[in-house]
């Protein structure tokens, strides 16, 4: 018998973007309040497996055509970009730079190298346990 | 500084890296001919040197090595080591020049033959002439690893293997033993150098390494010199090719034990212990080898026993000749001389003995004492040079061993006039053992010449038709026999040239030029001397047991080979063996389960021990916060959850025990006020058991591993232990906080230096980011580990392959 989840399914789609959305503020207000890329990233991984639940591997997989394996390796290489472009400044490695601007929209905003640093964190924390839950997921 | 002639002790082994190019290259000669050149220049060079040491003076060569720790290649050729050195190289030629005929150059592999023979000379020489410890040890072992190559010649006979390992065996150990007291004395006297080392010598007697290092260094000249008991492999060793035999292991690669004790002779003389250990144990290997050499049916091992006889006797000698130290009299300087002058003589008459054995079983394909007989008139030149061998072997004129074995005699009786260390008592004890000793010496050498050439002839039993070796094989015994006669008649002027010089090196303590070495050798001492009818006495008693042979050799049956050193080498290696694989397969289960238990046996042990000895427990309640309600009902229920863990019987209730134990790890967190800690510590719970519902899934139930009670209790008994030791420590350090923390700095600087809030997230990705940086990474080794695994799994297909 085909179970019919589309309560389930009409719920996650709502949901899903909640989560999302409340990543990214995590990941974001990470600096000022608790959160930060770990969590942030933590949290978009748990969006991704509720649709994993809903729906099945393959519909995710063509809804989120990322290759995970490549994300982590991007933010692998993004933090470590944003640690080593600390050389160029004639400065030690790891050296953050920081100020404030005014931005349209925004107003006046603090913009961080931390950030850039944090999101290869994002990225790494969601390829990676995105790849072992496709992994694992797949193999049974 | 010169260079000139260190280097020439590494002449050997230059020229052996072209000795495999001449033996591929060049077919029509055979290789031997080639490396013949070497040990004859060589030797012409080191002649030229014996005016200098005659007149008491000495040749020193320096080439650097490890200047910054002391350690170089030198070459000092003082009165002993040019002595040596002669040995080495003039026998050394003899026996290549015996091996080109001995070996055939197209069955056998002369390429590797010569290579190791050259190796060994370099070896030999740099043993005796180095003046640095270092670098002597460095010889040393260089001459074990070619004597183990060269044992091993013929590596297709189990034989030959199993004597290369024994010998290789016990003389490692013993250099080993070398080098630990070398190293002391190094300690001892802040240099490496010989001769500085004896320069103040005076000052190690009652150091506390002196006995230690005394000991560790005979240790190693009784190994490499076959003494009692390490004389086990020399018997063994037997298995190499007979120019091997006569080379090394009778009158060069032995003798270096023999060197040693010589040289170190001036730092320990001074020593009760240096006495009466190289005197005894050189009387007692003198005797144990010439009782065993009796037993011997095989003609190479006869002369091996003999070898180590005649050893003993050399090192009786040695340790005699010490006791000029003590007191300066007349009556002891025999000994010196006596040693050296018999080192000489053995060396040209075992030389030529075993060549002869080698011809013998080259000629008749047999070296079985009881096969042979009757060859004298088949072989008349090789039963003459066995005769003169043996009779100076056997002590009797007009051969050089006669007149070393009365010098050797009248010191073993001077020994009773030593009045100290308890010497007058036991005294007595050495001219008798010595005399025992001699009059077997003389029923072996009978045995080993009369059985073989003279009797019957059993042509029938020979595997060949035996005839006279070719002319070239009978060159180099020859010689050594001539030289065997020669010294006999011109004691005086070895004694002169060679032996004086090498004594004032061995005593400089006692002589400062060698013309004071009041020794003459004189070959009749008139009726009045004692030494001449104990010889007589050798000669009547040797001779009756001789003629009675047949009647008591049969009593050598009576031990059994059980009993023998022999069987204890071989218990003792497969013990060792045995043992230790009995050892390592009781601790080494291939359980995780038990090497858990001894991570965490020892973990708790150490920890707590060490708690205990330095006296650092200790509980501050002070600094304790109190406790909330909420905390302790957290405390509560995380107490559960852990209890339920262990408890549980089925997966599915120790998974969800664990996420209640997560969840209230959060909590405690929250209470903690680490809302990071908290939030991170929710998420990654509900992730891990989600992980372990999908993994758990597919494993069988929960099994019980048919664990035993006992087992169960002392896995409880552990984890109380690491339960109670992290406890401890965790009090202890709590109550002991030596400097203040440093967060007051990251509370005071997070706005102005980092231009964040959130401390804890800007102590992750600014202050400490590296580790961060780190722990990403592990976190994608992971993610792709598991890919691997999952998606290509090698192993599970290999095991598949295997199967089918």
């Amino acid at each position: 018998m085909k179970t019919n989840d589309v309560i389930l399914q009409t719920t996650t789609k709502v949901v899903f973007f909640i989560i999302f959305l409340f990543s990214i503020h995590i990941f974001f207000a990470g600096h000022y309040t608790p959160g930060g890329g770990f969590v942030g990233g933590l949290l978009t991984t748990g969006a991704i497996v509720l649709l994993l639940l809903a729906f099945d591997l393959k519909t995710v997989q063509k809804a989120l055509p990322f290759n995970f394996t490549i994300m982590t390796a991007i933010g692998l290489l993004l933090a470590l970009g944003t640690a080593a472009g600390a050389i160029f400044f004639n400065v030690p490695f790891f050296t953050h730079a920081f100020d404030y601007f005014t931005l349209p929209l925004f107003g006046e905003t603090s913009l961080h190298t931390a950030i850039i640093f944090d999101a290869g964190v994002f990225l790494v924390v969601v390829g990676s346990a995105i790849t072992i839950i496709q992994s694992i997921g797949g193999d049974s | 500084m010169t260079l000139e002639f260190v280097l020439l002790i590494f002449l050997p082994i230059v020229a052996a890296l072209f000795i495999p190019l001449l033996f591929r290259k060049i077919k029509g000669i055979h290789t031997g001919w080639f490396v013949l050149a070497v040990p004859v220049v060589l030797f012409i060079y080191y002649t030229t040197f014996i005016k200098t040491t005659m007149d008491g003076g000495h040749a020193l060569s320096e080439l650097q090595w490890i200047p910054s720790l002391g350690i170089s290649f030198v070459s000092y050729l003082d009165g002993l080591s040019i002595l040596f050195s002669l040995l080495i190289t003039g026998i050394g030629a003899l026996v290549v020049l015996y091996s080109i005929f001995y070996l055939d150059k197209n069955k056998e592999k002369l390429g590797n033959f010569y290579v190791y023979l050259l190796l060994f000379m370099s070896a030999m020489l740099g043993v005796v002439q180095s003046d640095n410890v270092i670098s002597l040890y460095l010889f040393w072992e260089l001459t074990s690893i070619s004597s183990f190559l060269l044992i091993g010649y013929w590596f297709t006979r189990d034989g030959s293997r199993f004597g290369a390992l024994k010998s290789m065996m016990v003389t490692v150990f013993g250099g080993l033993m070398m080098l630990g007291g070398f190293i002391l004395l190094g300690i001892m006297g802040g240099t490496f150098s010989i001769r500085e080392l004896i320069a103040q010598s005076s000052t190690f007697v009652g150091h506390e390494f002196f006995t230690l290092a005394l000991v560790l260094i005979l240790l190693g000249a009784f190994t490499k010199s076959a003494q009692f008991p390490f004389y086990i492999w020399l018997p063994d060793a037997m298995e190499a090719p007979t120019p091997v035999s006569a080379y090394l292991h009778s009158a060069t690669m032995v003798k270096a034990g023999l060197y040693l004790v010589a040289r170190f002779t001036p730092i320990f003389a001074a020593s009760e212990v240096w006495i009466w250990l190289v005197t005894g144990i050189g009387l007692l290997t003198l005797f144990w080898g010439s009782l065993f050499a009796v037993k011997q049916t095989d003609l190479k091992a006869i002369l091996a026993f003999s070898t180590v006889s005649q050893l003993g006797l050399i090192m009786s000698l040695l340790g005699a000749g010490a006791i000029t130290f003590h007191v300066d009299e007349a009556l002891f300087s025999f000994a010196m001389f006596a040693a050296i002058f018999h080192l000489i003589n053995h060396a040209t008459f075992k030389g030529s003995l075993f060549m002869i054995a080698g011809i013998v079983d080259h000629e008749t394909g047999t070296r079985d004492i009881r096969k042979l007989g009757g060859l004298m008139s088949i072989m008349p030149v090789s039963f003459t040079v066995a005769f003169i061998g043996s009779m100076s072997m056997a002590g009797l004129p007009p051969f050089n061993g006669f007149l070393s074995k009365e010098m050797f005699l009248q010191s073993m009786l001077a020994i009773r006039h030593f009045e100290l260390f308890n010497f007058s008592t036991w005294g007595v004890v050495f001219p008798v053992v010595a005399w025992i000793a001699s009059v077997f010496t003389f029923i072996y050498s009978f045995y080993f010449v009369f059985k073989t050439f003279a009797g019957k002839q059993k042509i029938g039993k020979l595997p060949r038709k035996p005839h006279e070796a070719p002319f070239g094989m009978l060159i180099s015994p020859v010689i050594l026999a001539m030289l065997v006669v020669t010294i006999f008649f011109i004691p005086n002027v070895v004694g002169k040239w060679l032996v004086k010089p090498a004594v004032m090196a061995i005593q400089p303590y006692q002589y400062s030029h060698p013309s004071e070495v009041g020794v003459h050798v004189s070959a009749w001492h008139g009726f009045d001397s004692p030494e001449l009818w104990l010889t007589v006495g050798i000669v009547l008693i040797g001779g009756l047991l001789y003629l009675s042979l047949s009647k008591w050799q049969k009593f050598y049956g009576i031990q059994p080979d059980t009993l023998s050193l022999n069987a204890l080498y071989d218990t003792t290696m497969m013990f060792s063996e045995k043992g230790m694989n009995r050892l390592s397969r009781i601790y080494m289960t291939g359980l995780i389960r038990t090497y858990l238990l001894y991570i965490f046996a020892f973990l708790s042990v150490t920890t707590i021990a060490m708690l205990f000895l330095q006296d650092a427990f200790a509980v501050d309640m002070s600094s304790f916060s109190k406790i909330s309600a909420y905390g302790l009902i957290n405390a509560v229920i995380l107490l559960l959850a852990v209890a339920f863990v262990l408890l549980s019987k089925t997966r599915l209730g120790a998974i969800i025990s664990l996420g209640a134990v997560g969840y209230s790890v959060a909590l405690f967190f929250v209470i903690f006020k680490a809302p990071d800690l908290a939030l991170t510590q929710l998420v990654i719970e509900t992730v891990s058991v989600a992980l372990f519902l999908l993994a758990f899934q597919h494993l069988p139930k929960l099994s019980d591993h048919g664990e035993k009670k006992s087992h169960k209790f002392v896995n409880a008994i552990i984890a109380l232990g690491v339960g109670v030791t992290v406890t401890l420590v965790a009090l202890s350090s709590h109550s002991q906080k030596l400097v203040q923390s440093i967060s007051q700095y990251y509370k005071d600087t997070v706005e102005t230096e980092a231009g964040g809030g959130n401390i804890v997230n800007v102590i992750l990705v600014d202050y400490r980011g590296f580790d961060t940086l780190f722990e990403i990474a592990v976190l994608a080794i992971a993610g792709i580990g598991v890919l691997g695994m999952i998606k290509l799994r090698l192993a599970r297909k290999e095991s598949s392959d295997e199967n089918k």
